[in-house]
C-alpha cells in the first residue's frame, strides 16, 4: 500500500517465510494493525471502530433471531413473541439487536459530523467519504427493511408509506413501488424479499467497510489540525505518527467500553424507549395508526421529505416549469434524496483550502448551525404537519441545503483562515506541553 | 401536506394526525408508582396475583392473552403460583379448542390462555407495551426518561378514568373516559370498585384493582423484566471496570509518548 512510510511485515521464522511466499495475508494484517497514525487524534476519531463493532453485534445477533424468526404474515409476529418469551435468552438478542440499530445511527451520525467539522472528506480522501456515503445510505436501506420484519403496526404502515413514496416519480414511479413490493400492496411478499434483502445488505455494508478503510489506510488519517503527515522520510513521518497497535487500538477500546455500558443500561432499564408502542400491535391493514412515525434516525430526512408542500413557492415554478411532472410529492422525494447527495458531493462544493474547520472562524459558526439544524429537523420530523411545524421544518430543510450549496461555496472565497500549525508533531507538542502543568496525574505516571 | 405524499393510507394518516395530537394534550394519565418501575424495581408477587386474579373475573369474558401460556405463572419472576395450582387454574377457569380431538377440552398449563376475539376486544398480552401514557416536552418524548413509557400507567389510569357520561354514536353507545385519547371509549366501565374479593385482604378500591391488573399486565407483556434489569445490572457494572482498565492502560501506553513531548 502506497502513503506514509512506515516499517512493514518481514517474516521471520520458516512457516512465516513459506506462508508469505504464498498468501500474503499476514503482512496485510500487520500493515492494517500497525498503520501509522496521526498522534494528535482527538475522541472524535474513535466511532470507526465503534461502528465496525456494531457491524459485527447486528450481524451476529441477527444471524441468531433468524434461527427463530417465521418470515410470514400469519406467524412473524407470534415468532417475535415466541424469541421474546420462550427462547433462552431470546429477549436479550432481540433487544440488542434492536437497540443496536440506534447505536449503529448514534455512531454513524457523529462519525459524518466529524467528517464534515474537520474536512475529511476533502482531497484527497474523496474516495473514502463517497463510500461511506453508500455505507449509510445501505445503512437506511437494511434498518429500514429489519424494521418491517416484526409485522407491528409501524412495520406494516411504515413499509406502505416508505414504498409509496416511490410510487411518487413519475411515469416509472409506480412500475417501481410495485417491484419494490412484490405486489400492489404490503403483503406476506413484500415481508419474504424484505427479510431476504435485510440479510443481504449487511455483508454489502461489511465488503465496502473493508474498502472504505483501505481508502483512507491509503490516504492516511485526517486529524484534527487537517495538516497531513509529513512523509518525505520515515523518520519524518515518526514524529508526526504512532502505530494503531496499541496506541489507537487501546484508546478506541476504553472509548467503545464506555459506550457499551450506556448501552447495556439501555438495554437493560429501558429497551423500548427508543421503539414505537405501537410496533407492539400486530399489523393490521385495515386499521391505521393514529401518527406513522419513523424511527429517529430517519426523522431529519423525513421532515425534508414533508417539507416541500404544493403552497412552497420553489414547489410551484418547479411544476410550471416541468410542465406539472413534479409535483409537490414528487419534489419532496427529490429533496430528500437530494439533502442526502448535497452531503455526498461536500468535497467538491467546499472551497475552502483549509481542511479542518477548527481554522476557519467564520466556518465553525455555520457548521454549529447545521448540527441544530439537524437536531430541529429530528425534532420536527416527528411533529405533525401543521402550523407551525410546517414553517419550521421548511426553514430547517432550507438550511440543510443552503449550507451546502450556498455557505460552504462562499466561505472558501470570503473566510480569512487561523495560522495552522506547520506540523502535526507541533500540534501535538503545545497541546500536551499545557495540560501536563494542569493535570497531576500524567506527572506521577513513569514517563519510560 | 402529508397527503400529498402517500398513497390513501397517508391520506387517512393525515386527517387523523391533527386531531389525535389535539386529543393528546388532554389525556390525563396519572403517574401511578409501581413496584417494578426503575433499574432495580422488581415485580410484587402478590400484586400479580391480586391482578391475575381482576383479568380472570373480569376481564377475561372479552379479552385473551394469547401470548401468555398458563406454565409462566409458575415463574419465580412472575405471579409464582405453584404448579398443583396452576393446573387447577387453567383447567377450571378456561377451555381450548384442541385440533386432536377436533373439540374443546379443559385448559393445561401447556396451553396458553385463549384467544378471545368474540366482541372484538384487543388482546391484553402486550397491552402494557403497546401504549404510552407520556409524551411530552412537545412531543420529544424525553420525560419518558424519567417517568417510563407509561403502559400500565396508561392501563390503570383508563380502567378509573370514566366519568361516567355516554354519548350515542352511530347507535353504539361510547362512554367519556379521561385517559383514552378522543375522550369517548367503546368498552363499558368494566371496573366500580369492590368487583373481587381478594384473598390477601388488600383493598378493592378502583384504584387499587386497577393498579394490580395494570402490574399483572405489564408483567403478561415483559415476563423476563427481572432477567432483563439483572442483565443490564452486571453489563454495566462489568464494563464500567473494564473502562477504568482500559482508561488507566491507555494512560500508561499514551505516557511516554506524551511525556517526551512535554521535555522538550
Amino acid at each position: 500500500m502506497a502513503g506514509i512510510p512506515h516499517d512493514h511485515y518481514e517474516p521471520k521464522t520458516g512457516g512465516e517465510k513459506w506462508l508469505h511466499r504464498r498468501l500474503p495475508v499476514l503482512g496485510i494484517l500487520y500493515d492494517t494493525i500497525m498503520i501509522p497514525t496521526p498522534k494528535n487524534l482527538n475522541w472524535m476519531w474513535i466511532w470507526g471502530i465503534v461502528l465496525t463493532f456494531t457491524l459485527v453485534l447486528q450481524i451476529a445477533t441477527g444471524i441468531s433471531l433468524v434461527m427463530h424468526y417465521t418470515p410470514d404474515t400469519t406467524l412473524a409476529f407470534a415468532s417475535v413473541e415466541h424469541i421474546m418469551r420462550d427462547v433462552n435468552g431470546g429477549w436479550a438478542l432481540r433487544y440488542m439487536h434492536a437497540n443496536g440499530a440506534s447505536l449503529f445511527f448514534v455512531a454513524v451520525y457523529a462519525h459524518i459530523f466529524r467528517g464534515l467539522y474537520y474536512g475529511s472528506y476533502k482531497e484527497p480522501r474523496e474516495i473514502t467519504w463517497i463510500i461511506g456515503i453508500l455505507i449509510y445510505l445501505l445503512m437506511m436501506g437494511t434498518a429500514f427493511m429489519g424494521y418491517v420484519l416484526p409485522w407491528g403496526q409501524m412495520s406494516f404502515w411504515g413499509a406502505t408509506v416508505i414504498t409509496g413514496l416511490f410510487g411518487a416519480i413519475p411515469f416509472i414511479g409506480e412500475p417501481i413501488q410495485t417491484w419494490l413490493l412484490g405486489g400492489p400492496a404490503v403483503d406476506n411478499y413484500t415481508l419474504t424479499r424484505f427479510f431476504s434483502l435485510h440479510y443481504l445488505f449487511p455483508f454489502v455494508i461489511a465488503g465496502l467497510v473493508i474498502v472504505h478503510i483501505w481508502a483512507f489506510h491509503t490516504t492516511g488519517n485526517n486529524n484534527p489540525t487537517g495538516v497531513e503527515v509529513r512523509r518525505t522520510s520515515k523518520a519524518e513521518a515518526q514524529k508526526d505518527t504512532v502505530p494503531f497497535w496499541p496506541y489507537f487500538v487501546i484508546k478506541d477500546l476504553f472509548a467503545l467500553a464506555v459506550i457499551l455500558a450506556v448501552f447495556f443500561a439501555v438495554i437493560g432499564f429501558m429497551p423500548n424507549y427508543l421503539g414505537h408502542p405501537d410496533n407492539y400491535i400486530e399489523a393490521n391493514p385495515l386499521a391505521t395508526p393514529a401518527h406513522i412515525v419513523p424511527e429517529w434516525y430517519f426523522l431529519p430526512f423525513y421532515a425534508i421529505l414533508r417539507a416541500f408542500t404544493a403552497d412552497v413557492w420553489v414547489v410551484q415554478i418547479a411544476s410550471f416549469v416541468t410542465g406539472g411532472i413534479v409535483d409537490a410529492k414528487f419534489f419532496g422525494v427529490l429533496a430528500m434524496f437530494g439533502a442526502i447527495a448535497v452531503m455526498a458531493l461536500a468535497p467538491w462544493l467546499d472551497t475552502s483550502s483549509v481542511r479542518s474547520g477548527k481554522y476557519r472562524p467564520m466556518f465553525k459558526w455555520w457548521f454549529a448551525l447545521l448540527i441544530i439544524d439537524f437536531i430541529v429537523l429530528m425534532w420536527v420530523g416527528a411533529r405533525p404537519a401543521e402550523f407551525p411545524y410546517d414553517w419550521i421544518s421548511l426553514i430547517a430543510s432550507a438550511y440543510w441545503f443552503g449550507y451546502f450549496l450556498v455557505i460552504l461555496p462562499l466561505l472558501g472565497v470570503i473566510e480569512k483562515p487561523l495560522p495552522r500549525p506547520e506540523t502535526i508533531e507541533d500540534d501535538f507538542a503545545s497541546h500536551y506541553g499545557k495540560s501536563s502543568e494542569t493535570g497531576g496525574a500524567t506527572a506521577s505516571t513513569p514517563a519510560e | 401536506m402529508f397527503k400529498k405524499l402517500a398513497l390513501t393510507a397517508a391520506m387517512a394518516l393525515a386527517l387523523t394526525t391533527g386531531g389525535a395530537f389535539a386529543a393528546e394534550g388532554e389525556q390525563h394519565i396519572e403517574d401511578y408508582d409501581f413496584s417494578f418501575e426503575g433499574p432495580f424495581g422488581s415485580y410484587d408477587q402478590h400484586q400479580l396475583q391480586r391482578g391475575l386474579q381482576v383479568y380472570t373475573e373480569v376481564c377475561a369474558s372479552c379479552h385473551g392473552l394469547r401470548y401468555v401460556p398458563f406454565r409462566d405463572l409458575s415463574s419465580e419472576s412472575g405471579p409464582g403460583l405453584p404448579e398443583d395450582q396452576v393446573r387447577a387454574y387453567a383447567s377450571q377457569n378456561f377451555e381450548v379448542f384442541d385440533s386432536e380431538l377436533d373439540d374443546f377440552r379443559p385448559a393445561t398449563p401447556a396451553d396458553n390462555f385463549p384467544v378471545n376475539d368474540g366482541v372484538g376486544a384487543p388482546d391484553l398480552s402486550l397491552m402494557a407495551k403497546s401504549r404510552a401514557g407520556f409524551h411530552g416536552p412537545y412531543g420529544t418524548g424525553i420525560n419518558q426518561l424519567v417517568k417510563g413509557i407509561g403502559g400500565p400507567e396508561y392501563i390503570a389510569s383508563l380502567l378509573a378514568g370514566y366519568t361516567g357520561e355516554t354519548i350515542e354514536q352511530a347507535g353504539t353507545v361510547l362512554y367519556e373516559n379521561t385517559a383514552f385519547p378522543g375522550g369517548y371509549i367503546s368498552m363499558p366501565p368494566p371496573l366500580l370498585g369492590d368487583d373481587v374479593e381478594y384473598a390477601d385482604g388488600h383493598e378493592t378500591d378502583i384504584h387499587s384493582e386497577s393498579k394490580d391488573v395494570a402490574a399483572f399486565l405489564m408483567w403478561t407483556a415483559e415476563p423476563k423484566m427481572m432477567a432483563r434489569k439483572q442483565a443490564g445490572f452486571v453489563g454495566v457494572l462489568f464494563l464500567t471496570l473494564l473502562s477504568v482498565l482500559l482508561y488507566l492502560t491507555n494512560k500508561r501506553i499514551w505516557a511516554p509518548i506524551k511525556g517526551k513531548k512535554n521535555a522538550t
